[in-house]
């Protein structure tokens, strides 16, 4: 599995020529999402691909070269902070509630919703945590899931920015 | 200056130096065609898009230049899909220009309307779509600079007609581009540059193997005072021919798949490969785990993500070819390579060397006898373009390219029907040189259809088919690995030199060797263009061969074939 950050211009079509190239370099996408930056015009994203790497340096090398693609960069060796967010609603009835609470409590998640059979739990965390109760909300009767796929950054001074914009462009092409 | 968005392209267009424009019209351009009427550039009428996208990339490669290709929406713009996948794999800096449906018919299924820029995402370089008036010039721009810098390649540009059609404000000064604010980054890494000077310097049995690279970057100078430094051997790609002399001795000439053996040989002896602007492709590799497996390498890349992609090297010099050459010449030393030379010529020795000149005349015509002719009788000077398959192999081994850009040649996607559209592309670019198109009989039947194109802009090539009555190489591969089962290779073909009268175009038929070369000569004189239909050995075999997927040094050897092989050493 190999982590990628990329930050991308913010228009349309973006998505579709950063997964297209994986597609075309027969690379599965196991999680990517994005968003915006503190610059509404660049878009972050954090891809996260079943391949080696070897198939992390190619797809890095080849995201770079797409246009919209100001910056790539395979983060998988470097020290790393990763979330992962879902929503759980699982079945509670009045007998299973509070042994759910406890559950919670444990795994640092939250109640946001409650409905009369139901509750929503939200988590946080790495992959394995949310993984870890997913497990134990299991038998309690998991009705619907959503999570958000990774985001990643890379820990303490280990900056990864977009290139400042600059006021001076590309030179004219010139005809050999 | 208030102007319709098809005038701002032209003007455009104009001002970025565009002197010819390879298309052919239909509703949803018709705005911008309108506007090439009334502006100074030359609109060649093609007779099918795929022609356009060739004729614009056989004016690239001619050049260095970018060629424009035009076209409608819909259908004329999925005709150009092959053109641009074909620009595409040999880095050719083409600009297609396609119409498109108004904005806000866009995704309705209307008349004439596709996904133009879905459809070729994976094929080109960048495309995007023009929807305002306002956007069109700087996007013009912006998709010059794509398609001619770092490794070049095609940019499609979709215009809806609405935008062809609303006026605005032109004003060039303005409409400057605005590319997307990339990272750059620090190629020059210095370890991996002393790492590839030590192994330049310690080397026993170096290679170079040249790539088309040499010829985008404008590195051949450079490049020939690379080789004289370090004094190294040079092998070339099929799309490197050219960019270093094959007369020069240390010009080992092709390797790959049809490469000479001694060459192949010599690749699978060597202790360092110098890659410089070639990818590893299949063609030149042949089995990856056994290719050159006692060989260091260094690879001299301007494409960060060619970089180990097929071959694991030992020092990476990612930048452009001339600049990399330029640092790296000042740093070598000494080399005494004078054994390794020495083994070299031993190796080309043992090899049987197919000298067709002094091959007697025994009523068989082949490919080579025409192609060595050509060869001499323009002292390879000509720009020759050729399709792809048997010709264009045979081509390669006995046309001997001087100067860069003179073989023109689609290598990467392998396209038939490449070479008279391309050839017509560079005799636009090149009008005071000499263009012949080398093509098969199989292949000059997918785009025949531009001889009516030549006709009509009344331009002078010289169109050699080297006619054996078969898909020749698709023939051969099945003769050598399917039991000489020739299932769908025999080809009728229509009698080429009476289909060149139909046209209005001289033709002429050739099926003994002595009239080879009067007839090239008397084609040379005329003024205009002369087809000849050479009609040659039907089951000759492009040797030598490494068969797909074998190592590159177990090849299939000319046979021992007294009709082919009477030759004497030179």
């Amino acid at each position: 599995m190999q982590t990628l950050v990329a930050y991308v211009e913010n228009k349309p079509g973006v998505l579709n020529r950063v997964s297209s190239l994986a597609r075309r370099l027969a690379i599965n996408i196991d999680s990517l999402t994005v968003g915006p930056t503190d610059n509404p015009q660049i878009a972050r994203m954090t891809i996260v691909a079943h391949t080696d790497e070897k198939g992390g340096h190619r797809l890095e090398a080849s995201l770079e070269k797409l246009v919209d693609v100001l910056l790539a960069e395979n983060i998988s060796e470097r020290s790393l902070l990763e979330r992962d967010l879902a929503l759980i609603k699982v079945l509670a009835d009045q007998q299973s509630r509070p042994h759910l609470m406890e559950l919670i409590k444990v795994f640092r998640a939250r109640v946001v919703d409650v409905a009369p059979e139901s509750l929503i739990i939200e988590v946080s965390g790495t992959v394995d945590k949310i993984d870890g109760l997913l497990e134990v909300l299991r038998p309690f009767g998991v009705l619907e899931m959503a999570r958000s796929g990774r985001i990643s950054m890379t820990r303490g001074g280990d900056l990864l920015r977009p290139p400042a914009p600059r006021e001076t462009q590309a030179p004219a092409v010139v005809t050999r | 200056m208030k102007l319709t968005g098809a005038e701002i392209l032209c003007e455009s267009l104009t001002k970025l130096g565009v002197q010819h424009i390879f298309g052919y019209p239909g509703g949803a351009i018709l705005p911008v065609y309108d506007a090439l009427g009334k502006s100074k550039l030359h609109h060649i009428l093609v007779r099918h898009e795929q022609g356009a996208t060739h004729m614009a990339d056989g004016y690239a490669r001619a050049t260095g230049g970018v060629g424009v290709a035009m076209a409608t929406s819909g259908p004329g713009a999925t005709n150009m899909v092959t053109g641009i996948a074909t620009a595409m794999l040999d880095s050719s800096p083409v600009v297609c220009i396609t119409g498109q449906v108004s904005s806000k018919l866009l995704g309705s299924d209307a008349f004439q309307e596709i996904d133009i820029t879905g459809i070729t995402m994976p094929i080109t370089k960048h495309n995007v779509v023009v929807s305002r008036a306002e956007d069109i010039a700087r996007t013009v721009r912006e998709a010059f600079i794509i398609a001619n810098t770092g490794r070049p390649g095609p940019v499609l540009v979709d215009i809806t007609k609405d935008a062809q059609q609303a006026s605005c404000e032109f004003d060039w000064e303005a409409s400057t581009p605005k590319l997307p604010q990339k990272r750059v980054r620090n190629d020059h890494n210095q370890e991996e540059f002393d790492r590839a000077v030590e192994l330049l310097n310690t080397a026993k049995r170096p290679i170079i193997l040249a790539g088309r690279g040499i010829m985008l970057s404008g590195a051949m100078r450079a490049f020939e005072q690379f080789v004289r430094t370090c004094d190294i051997p040079v092998a070339m790609t099929l799309l490197g021919i050219g960019c270093f002399p094959a007369s020069d001795p240390m010009n080992l000439g092709m390797m790959g798949m049809h490469g000479e053996a001694w060459v192949n040989h010599a690749i699978q002896e060597s202790d360092l490969l110098i890659a410089v602007g070639m990818r590893f492709d299949d063609r030149v590799t042949g089995d990856l785990r056994t290719y050159a497996k006692g060989a260091r390498k260094i690879h001299i890349e301007i494409d960060r993500a060619e970089i180990n992609k097929n071959v694991k090297v030992d020092a990476a010099l990612i930048g452009d070819a001339r600049e990399t050459l330029e640092k790296l010449i000042p740093h070598i030393v000494n080399p005494d390579r004078a054994p390794w030379l020495a083994h070299i010529r031993e190796l080309r020795g043992d090899s049987a060397v197919r000298d067709i000149q002094s091959l007697p005349d025994n009523g068989h015509l082949y490919a080579a006898h025409v192609i060595n002719d050509l060869w001499k009788e323009t002292r390879g000077e000509a720009i020759v373009v050729t399709d792809v398959g048997q010709h264009q192999m045979w081509e390669a081994q006995y046309y001997h390219h001087n100067q860069p850009r003179t073989l023109i040649t689609s290598g990467g996607l392998g396209t038939m029907g490449f070479a008279l559209p391309a050839a017509i592309g560079a005799k636009f670019a090149k009008p005071d040189s000499e263009v012949w198109v080398v093509v098969g009989d199989g292949g000059f039947q997918m785009t025949m259809c531009e001889l009516a194109t030549i006709v009509q802009e009344k331009i002078n090539i010289k169109i050699a088919i080297i006619n054996n009555g078969f898909l020749g190489m698709v023939r051969q591969w099945q003769e050598f690995f399917y039991d000489k089962r020739y299932v769908a290779t025999p080809l009728v073909a229509p009698d080429f030199a009476a289909l060149a009268n139909a046209f209005g175009i001289r033709g002429e038929r050739i099926t003994a060797r002595a009239d080879v070369l009067p007839t090239i000569r008397s084609a040379r004189e005329s003024k205009e263009t002369v087809l000849i239909d050479f009609r040659v050995e039907q089951e000759d075999s492009v040797y030598p061969m490494v068969p797909a997927g074998a190592s590159l040094h177990e090849m299939i050897r000319r046979p021992n074939n007294p009709l082919v092989e009477t030759a004497t050493e030179p």
